[in-house]
Protein backbone atom coordinates (compact mmCIF):
# COMPACT_ATOMS: atom_id res chain seq x y z
CA UNK A 1 0.00 0.00 0.00
CA UNK A 2 1.33 3.19 -1.25
CA UNK A 3 1.93 5.64 1.63
CA UNK A 4 -0.01 8.84 1.24
CA UNK A 5 1.38 12.33 1.21
CA UNK A 6 -0.47 14.80 3.15
CA UNK A 7 -1.85 17.29 0.80
CA UNK A 8 -4.57 18.83 2.48
CA UNK A 9 -4.86 20.00 5.84
CA UNK A 10 -7.00 22.18 8.17
CA UNK A 11 -5.75 24.94 10.45
CA UNK A 12 -6.73 28.16 11.95
CA UNK A 13 -5.08 31.76 10.74
CA UNK A 14 -3.41 33.13 13.66
CA UNK A 15 -2.14 35.95 12.35
CA UNK A 16 -2.45 37.86 8.96
CA UNK A 17 0.84 39.92 8.01
CA UNK A 18 -0.34 41.76 4.53
CA UNK A 19 0.65 40.70 1.15
CA UNK A 20 -1.92 37.95 1.15
CA UNK A 21 -0.35 36.17 3.46
CA UNK A 22 -0.97 34.60 6.96
CA UNK A 23 0.63 32.60 9.78
CA UNK A 24 -1.52 29.23 10.00
CA UNK A 25 -1.58 26.87 12.87
CA UNK A 26 -2.08 23.59 12.02
CA UNK A 27 -4.07 20.88 13.64
CA UNK A 28 -1.19 19.12 14.11
CA UNK A 29 0.30 21.91 16.17
CA UNK A 30 2.50 23.21 13.68
CA UNK A 31 3.25 27.00 12.36
CA UNK A 32 3.14 27.54 8.86
CA UNK A 33 3.27 30.63 6.63
CA UNK A 34 0.18 30.22 4.28
CA UNK A 35 -0.98 32.63 1.65
CA UNK A 36 -4.60 32.76 -0.44
CA UNK A 37 -4.91 31.25 -3.35
CA UNK A 38 -5.47 33.28 -6.52
CA UNK A 39 -9.01 32.05 -7.13
CA UNK A 40 -9.85 33.08 -3.34
CA UNK A 41 -8.32 36.74 -4.25
CA UNK A 42 -10.49 37.05 -7.79
CA UNK A 43 -13.24 36.41 -5.46
CA UNK A 44 -12.28 38.83 -2.55
CA UNK A 45 -12.90 36.42 -0.29
CA UNK A 46 -11.70 37.73 2.92
CA UNK A 47 -9.69 35.60 5.71
CA UNK A 48 -8.99 37.36 9.25
CA UNK A 49 -6.99 35.72 12.12
CA UNK A 50 -9.66 33.23 13.64
CA UNK A 51 -10.89 32.03 10.80
CA UNK A 52 -10.62 28.15 10.09
CA UNK A 53 -9.14 27.32 6.90
CA UNK A 54 -8.07 24.42 4.83
CA UNK A 55 -4.37 24.38 3.68
CA UNK A 56 -2.78 22.86 0.61
CA UNK A 57 0.93 21.61 1.08
CA UNK A 58 3.74 20.54 -1.13
CA UNK A 59 5.73 17.46 0.15
CA UNK A 60 8.57 19.61 -0.65
CA UNK A 61 8.69 22.85 2.02
CA UNK A 62 6.31 21.84 4.63
CA UNK A 63 6.45 25.72 6.20
CA UNK A 64 4.31 27.13 3.45
CA UNK A 65 1.31 26.35 2.06
CA UNK A 66 -1.82 28.09 0.15
CA UNK A 67 -5.45 28.75 1.68
CA UNK A 68 -8.18 27.08 -0.68
CA UNK A 69 -10.86 27.29 1.57
CA UNK A 70 -12.27 29.60 4.03
CA UNK A 71 -14.52 27.64 6.64
CA UNK A 72 -17.94 29.58 7.32
CA UNK B 1 13.16 6.97 12.56
CA UNK B 2 15.51 4.98 9.89
CA UNK B 3 16.10 0.94 10.65
CA UNK B 4 18.80 -1.21 9.48
CA UNK B 5 17.14 -4.84 9.85
CA UNK B 6 19.10 -7.98 10.90
CA UNK B 7 19.75 -10.89 8.80
CA UNK B 8 16.95 -12.84 10.79
CA UNK B 9 14.70 -9.53 10.18
CA UNK B 10 15.17 -9.59 6.91
CA UNK B 11 14.84 -13.64 6.45
CA UNK B 12 11.25 -12.85 8.41
CA UNK B 13 9.79 -10.00 5.92
CA UNK B 14 11.32 -12.28 2.58
CA UNK B 15 9.01 -14.63 4.21
CA UNK B 16 5.75 -13.04 4.35
CA UNK B 17 6.35 -10.78 1.34
CA UNK B 18 6.13 -14.13 -0.73
CA UNK B 19 3.17 -14.77 1.01
CA UNK B 20 2.31 -12.23 -0.57
CA UNK B 21 2.93 -12.85 -3.77
CA UNK B 22 1.35 -16.03 -3.33
CA UNK B 23 -1.50 -14.56 -2.43
CA UNK B 24 -1.78 -12.48 -5.42
CA UNK B 25 -1.46 -15.77 -7.43
CA UNK B 26 -4.18 -16.83 -5.90
CA UNK B 27 -6.43 -14.12 -6.48
CA UNK B 28 -5.09 -14.30 -10.24
CA UNK B 29 -6.32 -18.17 -10.07
CA UNK B 30 -10.53 -16.08 -9.30
CA UNK B 31 -9.94 -12.85 -11.53
CA UNK B 32 -11.59 -13.25 -14.58
CA UNK B 33 -14.87 -11.00 -15.75
CA UNK B 34 -17.79 -10.79 -14.03
CA UNK B 35 -16.20 -11.53 -10.76
CA UNK B 36 -16.45 -8.84 -7.88
CA UNK B 37 -13.88 -7.09 -6.64
CA UNK B 38 -15.56 -7.82 -2.78
CA UNK B 39 -15.16 -11.95 -4.17
CA UNK B 40 -11.50 -11.55 -4.83
CA UNK B 41 -10.80 -9.72 -1.48
CA UNK B 42 -12.49 -12.48 0.72
CA UNK B 43 -10.00 -15.10 -1.40
CA UNK B 44 -7.32 -12.97 -0.59
CA UNK B 45 -8.35 -12.92 3.41
CA UNK B 46 -9.30 -16.72 3.61
CA UNK B 47 -5.62 -17.37 1.82
CA UNK B 48 -3.97 -15.42 4.19
CA UNK B 49 -5.34 -16.74 7.33
CA UNK B 50 -5.00 -20.01 5.77
CA UNK B 51 -1.27 -19.59 5.73
CA UNK B 52 -1.50 -18.15 9.49
CA UNK B 53 -0.98 -14.85 8.87
CA UNK B 54 -3.14 -11.72 9.16
CA UNK B 55 -4.01 -9.43 6.19
CA UNK B 56 -1.87 -6.47 6.97
CA UNK B 57 -4.11 -3.82 5.35
CA UNK B 58 -7.31 -4.32 7.40
CA UNK B 59 -7.63 -1.63 9.74
CA UNK B 60 -4.37 0.04 9.29
CA UNK B 61 -5.51 3.89 9.32
CA UNK B 62 -8.89 2.33 9.12
CA UNK B 63 -8.75 0.49 5.45
CA UNK B 64 -11.53 -1.89 5.55
CA UNK B 65 -10.51 -4.63 2.84
CA UNK B 66 -7.70 -6.81 2.65
CA UNK B 67 -6.61 -5.87 -0.68
CA UNK B 68 -6.62 -2.33 -2.74
CA UNK B 69 -8.34 -3.52 -5.87
CA UNK B 70 -7.77 -0.28 -8.14
CA UNK B 71 -9.82 -0.35 -11.67
CA UNK B 72 -8.67 0.98 -14.85
CA UNK B 73 -8.59 4.60 -13.48
CA UNK B 74 -8.29 4.01 -9.95
CA UNK B 75 -4.44 4.43 -9.43
CA UNK B 76 -4.21 2.70 -5.54
CA UNK B 77 -6.46 1.79 -2.52
CA UNK B 78 -9.35 0.77 -4.51
CA UNK B 79 -12.13 -0.70 -1.51
CA UNK B 80 -13.19 -3.67 -2.53
CA UNK B 81 -16.92 -4.11 -3.37
CA UNK B 82 -19.51 -5.06 -5.37
CA UNK B 83 -17.79 -3.49 -8.82
CA UNK B 84 -17.16 -6.45 -11.76
CA UNK B 85 -14.54 -7.29 -13.32
CA UNK B 86 -15.00 -6.32 -17.13
CA UNK B 87 -12.99 -7.15 -19.94
CA UNK B 88 -10.72 -4.80 -21.02
CA UNK B 89 -9.96 -3.72 -17.46
CA UNK B 90 -6.84 -2.99 -15.89
CA UNK B 91 -6.81 -3.61 -12.12
CA UNK B 92 -4.50 -3.54 -9.91
CA UNK B 93 -4.15 -5.66 -6.73
CA UNK B 94 -2.47 -4.15 -3.96
CA UNK B 95 -1.97 -6.92 -0.77
CA UNK B 96 -0.34 -6.50 2.42
CA UNK B 97 0.23 -9.43 5.12
CA UNK B 98 1.42 -9.56 9.07
CA UNK B 99 3.09 -12.33 9.82
CA UNK B 100 5.71 -13.01 12.40
CA UNK B 101 5.53 -9.41 13.73
CA UNK B 102 6.91 -8.19 10.01
CA UNK B 103 5.05 -6.75 7.13
CA UNK B 104 5.01 -7.83 3.32
CA UNK B 105 3.75 -5.62 1.07
CA UNK B 106 3.57 -6.42 -2.89
CA UNK B 107 1.37 -5.11 -5.73
CA UNK B 108 0.67 -5.80 -9.70
CA UNK B 109 -1.80 -4.90 -12.44
CA UNK B 110 -3.85 -7.49 -14.15
CA UNK B 111 -5.09 -6.98 -17.76
CA UNK B 112 -8.31 -8.39 -18.41
CA UNK B 113 -8.03 -9.46 -22.08
CA UNK B 114 -8.56 -7.91 -24.34
CA UNK B 115 -6.67 -5.00 -23.67
CA UNK B 116 -6.09 -1.97 -25.51
CA UNK B 117 -2.32 -1.97 -27.18
CA UNK B 118 -1.74 1.32 -25.58
CA UNK B 119 -2.87 0.27 -22.14
CA UNK B 120 -0.57 -2.69 -22.32
CA UNK B 121 2.25 -0.56 -22.85
CA UNK B 122 1.48 1.10 -19.64
CA UNK B 123 1.66 -2.23 -17.44
CA UNK B 124 4.52 -3.24 -19.59
CA UNK B 125 6.40 0.28 -18.91
CA UNK B 126 5.39 0.70 -15.37
CA UNK B 127 6.69 -2.91 -14.63
CA UNK B 128 9.69 -1.99 -16.33
CA UNK B 129 10.42 0.93 -14.53
CA UNK B 130 9.87 -0.77 -11.24
CA UNK B 131 12.70 -2.80 -12.49
CA UNK B 132 15.01 -0.20 -13.39
CA UNK B 133 14.29 1.81 -9.60
CA UNK B 134 15.51 -1.36 -8.36
CA UNK B 135 18.57 -1.28 -10.26
CA UNK B 136 19.32 2.19 -8.40
CA UNK B 137 18.36 0.82 -5.21
CA UNK B 138 22.12 0.16 -3.60
CA UNK B 139 23.90 1.41 -0.74
CA UNK B 140 25.64 4.62 -1.16
CA UNK B 141 22.74 5.89 -3.66
CA UNK B 142 19.61 7.99 -2.57
CA UNK B 143 16.22 7.80 -2.96
CA UNK B 144 15.98 10.89 -5.41
CA UNK B 145 18.10 8.07 -7.49
CA UNK B 146 15.77 5.58 -7.87
CA UNK B 147 12.96 7.95 -8.21
CA UNK B 148 14.52 10.15 -11.42
CA UNK B 149 15.13 6.87 -12.78
CA UNK B 150 11.90 5.90 -12.47
CA UNK B 151 10.60 9.12 -13.34
CA UNK B 152 12.94 9.53 -16.48
CA UNK B 153 12.07 6.28 -17.99
CA UNK B 154 8.26 6.74 -17.76
CA UNK B 155 7.82 10.44 -18.58
CA UNK B 156 10.23 9.13 -22.11
CA UNK B 157 7.43 6.99 -23.09
CA UNK B 158 5.13 9.92 -22.51
CA UNK B 159 3.37 8.81 -19.08
CA UNK B 160 3.59 10.92 -16.03
CA UNK B 161 4.45 9.65 -12.48
CA UNK B 162 1.77 10.43 -9.30
CA UNK B 163 3.26 12.49 -6.81
CA UNK B 164 0.97 12.34 -3.88
CA UNK B 165 1.68 8.86 -2.94
CA UNK B 166 5.42 7.22 -2.46
CA UNK B 167 6.97 4.02 -1.92
CA UNK B 168 7.85 3.26 1.66
CA UNK B 169 10.48 1.90 4.16
CA UNK B 170 8.57 -1.96 5.56
CA UNK B 171 9.32 -3.61 8.86
CA UNK B 172 7.21 -3.92 12.31
CA UNK B 173 4.91 -1.49 10.63
CA UNK B 174 3.40 -1.13 7.22
CA UNK B 175 5.18 2.66 6.35
CA UNK B 176 8.47 2.87 8.26
CA UNK B 177 10.90 5.75 7.09
CA UNK B 178 12.38 6.61 4.63
CA UNK B 179 9.87 7.89 1.81
CA UNK B 180 10.56 6.47 -1.80
CA UNK B 181 8.92 8.79 -4.28
CA UNK B 182 8.91 7.72 -7.68
CA UNK B 183 10.23 10.83 -9.03
CA UNK B 184 12.93 13.54 -8.32
CA UNK B 185 16.43 14.59 -8.11
CA UNK B 186 19.70 12.25 -8.77
CA UNK B 187 21.51 12.69 -5.82
CA UNK B 188 19.07 13.61 -3.54
CA UNK B 189 16.87 12.13 -0.93
CA UNK B 190 17.59 9.53 2.30
CA UNK B 191 20.85 8.04 2.10
CA UNK B 192 20.57 4.36 1.41
CA UNK B 193 22.42 1.91 3.36
CA UNK B 194 23.14 -1.75 3.74
CA UNK B 195 20.19 -3.93 5.06
CA UNK B 196 17.22 -1.55 5.09
CA UNK B 197 14.04 -2.60 3.53
CA UNK B 198 11.68 -0.46 1.26
CA UNK B 199 8.96 -0.68 -1.13
CA UNK B 200 9.56 0.65 -4.50
CA UNK B 201 5.92 1.12 -5.72
CA UNK B 202 5.61 3.01 -9.54
CA UNK B 203 2.13 4.67 -9.84
CA UNK B 204 2.40 5.72 -13.66
CA UNK B 205 -0.73 7.19 -15.28
CA UNK B 206 -1.73 7.07 -18.74
CA UNK B 207 -2.48 10.77 -18.75
CA UNK B 208 -2.00 13.31 -16.55
CA UNK B 209 -0.62 13.24 -13.44
CA UNK B 210 -2.90 14.37 -11.21
CA UNK B 211 -5.14 12.40 -8.95
CA UNK B 212 -8.22 13.32 -6.50
CA UNK B 213 -9.32 11.05 -3.59
CA UNK B 214 -13.19 9.89 -3.38
CA UNK B 215 -15.67 10.78 -0.73
CA UNK B 216 -14.75 7.06 0.62
CA UNK B 217 -11.51 8.76 1.66
CA UNK B 218 -9.08 6.00 0.44
CA UNK B 219 -9.74 5.62 -3.20
CA UNK B 220 -7.57 7.73 -5.17
CA UNK B 221 -8.61 8.41 -9.08
CA UNK B 222 -6.61 10.01 -12.09
CA UNK B 223 -8.17 13.49 -12.68
CA UNK B 224 -8.43 12.80 -16.48
CA UNK B 225 -9.96 9.55 -15.76
CA UNK B 226 -7.47 7.85 -17.66
CA UNK B 227 -5.85 4.37 -16.43
CA UNK B 228 -3.12 4.21 -13.57
CA UNK B 229 -0.84 0.96 -13.88
CA UNK B 230 0.96 0.12 -10.47
CA UNK B 231 3.76 -2.72 -9.25
CA UNK B 232 5.03 -3.25 -6.09
CA UNK B 233 8.34 -5.01 -4.80
CA UNK B 234 9.87 -5.40 -1.41
CA UNK B 235 13.57 -4.48 -1.68
CA UNK B 236 16.60 -4.85 0.76
CA UNK B 237 19.22 -2.74 -0.05
CA UNK B 238 23.13 -4.31 -0.26
CA UNK B 239 26.11 -3.78 -1.39
CA UNK B 240 26.29 -4.31 -5.21
CA UNK B 241 22.45 -4.98 -6.21
CA UNK B 242 19.38 -4.79 -4.13
CA UNK B 243 18.05 -8.22 -3.21
CA UNK B 244 13.98 -8.31 -4.11
CA UNK B 245 12.17 -10.14 -1.23
CA UNK B 246 9.11 -10.09 -2.83
CA UNK B 247 8.16 -12.59 -5.97
CA UNK B 248 6.11 -12.00 -9.05
CA UNK B 249 6.92 -15.90 -10.07
CA UNK B 250 4.11 -17.77 -8.31
CA UNK B 251 1.66 -14.88 -9.76
CA UNK B 252 2.40 -15.52 -13.17
CA UNK B 253 2.95 -19.38 -13.09
CA UNK B 254 -0.83 -18.89 -11.70
CA UNK B 255 -2.03 -16.92 -15.20
CA UNK B 256 0.13 -19.33 -17.35
CA UNK B 257 -1.66 -22.36 -15.72
CA UNK B 258 -5.40 -21.93 -15.23
CA UNK B 259 -6.76 -18.34 -16.87
CA UNK B 260 -4.66 -17.42 -19.80
CA UNK B 261 -7.29 -16.61 -21.93
CA UNK B 262 -8.63 -14.15 -19.39
CA UNK B 263 -5.08 -12.30 -18.36
CA UNK B 264 -2.82 -11.24 -20.34
CA UNK B 265 0.37 -12.17 -19.49
CA UNK B 266 3.12 -9.00 -18.20
CA UNK B 267 6.63 -10.06 -19.12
Amino acid sequence: MAKQLVIEQDGVVRESLGNAMFRVELENGHMIMAHISGKMRMHYIKILPGDKVKIEMSPYDLTKGRITFRYK
Amino acid sequence: MLTIKTEEEIEIIKHSSLLVGETLAEVARYLKPGVSTATLDKVAETYIRDHGAVPGFKGYRGFPATLCVSVNDEVVHGIPGKREIREGDIVSVDCGVLKNGFYGDSAYTFGIAPVKENYIKLMHITRESLLRGISRAVAGNRTGDIGSEIQQFTESHGFSVVRVLVGHGLGRKLHEEPEVPNFGQRGEGVLLRERMVICIEPMINFGKKGVTQDRDGWTIRTKDRLPSAHFEHVVVIRKQQAEVLSSFDEIEKAINAINNDHIWLNN
